[in-house]
């Protein structure tokens, strides 16, 4: 799975919860979930549960709060995938 | 964790506590009754002169016995070195969306049933049933909210 088609996944799995639509028009590595889209802190919990079922692995704590933007996002989709 | 002390580590109180006994409660969800006093503020203005309970009340009522005793519950459980109490707990409703079927009036006692889909993260997302005296449907629907200690 290349870089380009995590992040278009992570696109349509995010757009159900954004609250600033003008956020998803420039989505990239450094979009930030929570200034850029404005997604709320309970819907990003969905945001992750839903990249656990579409990538097929489980996020923990620690990653979870590191997960701030796409790019971030992206990263800790792929390590988790080659683990 | 007995029922006594969930209720007690509630964050709230009259006349905003909408729980009165918890009948079940485990890993999995809760089961608990509320009686909504005839003399409740809020049936003099819901509605003129013809007195049924709001349906945010109802609402409120299954996410303080579904959701937020089954949290207190839950987070008892994580930490289980100390028991958990009022001061400790953060909470914040995150979203309802309930389906209504039946009047709830003055004087009658409710049971609130819920079921966990998840809590990860300090998300709880409960599928809740409310049922009247008679076992009929009240309104059901699915309350999250964030909990933490």
């Amino acid at each position: 799975m290349t870089d380009k088609t995590i992040l278009e996944k992570i696109k349509a799995i995010v757009t159900p919860y954004v609250q600033r639509k003008e956020g998803l028009e420039d989505f990239s590595d450094s979009t930030d979930f929570i200034t850029d889209l404005k997604i709320n802190s309970a819907n990003l919990v969905d945001v992750i549960l839903d990249v656990e079922d579409e990538f097929n692995i489980e996020i923990d704590n620690t990653s979870m709060e590191g997960m701030l933007t796409a790019g971030d996002a992206k990263r800790i989709i792929l390590t988790k995938m080659e683990s | 964790m007995n029922f006594d002390s969930i209720i007690s580590a509630l964050p709230y109180t009259k006349p905003f506590l909408f729980v009165d006994n918890i009948l079940q409660i485990d890993g999995q969800g809760c089961t608990g009754t509320y009686l909504f006093p005839e003399d409740s503020h809020f049936y003099k203005g819901h509605f003129k002169d013809h007195p049924i309970t709001p349906g945010v009340i109802l609402t409120e009522c299954m996410a303080q016995i579904g959701v937020v005793c089954l949290g207190v519950f839950l987070l008892n459980n994580l930490h289980d070195e100390k028991k958990i109490t009022t001061e400790d707990i953060q909470i914040a409703l995150s979203s309802t969306q309930i389906d209504f079927f039946l009047p709830i009036y003055p004087g009658e006692q409710v049971k609130v049933v819920s079921k966990k889909e998840y809590f990860r993260f300090n998300k709880l997302k409960c599928a809740v049933e409310m049922f009247n005296n008679k076992n009929e449907l009240v309104c059901r629907g699915t309350i999250a909210g964030m909990m933490k200690v």
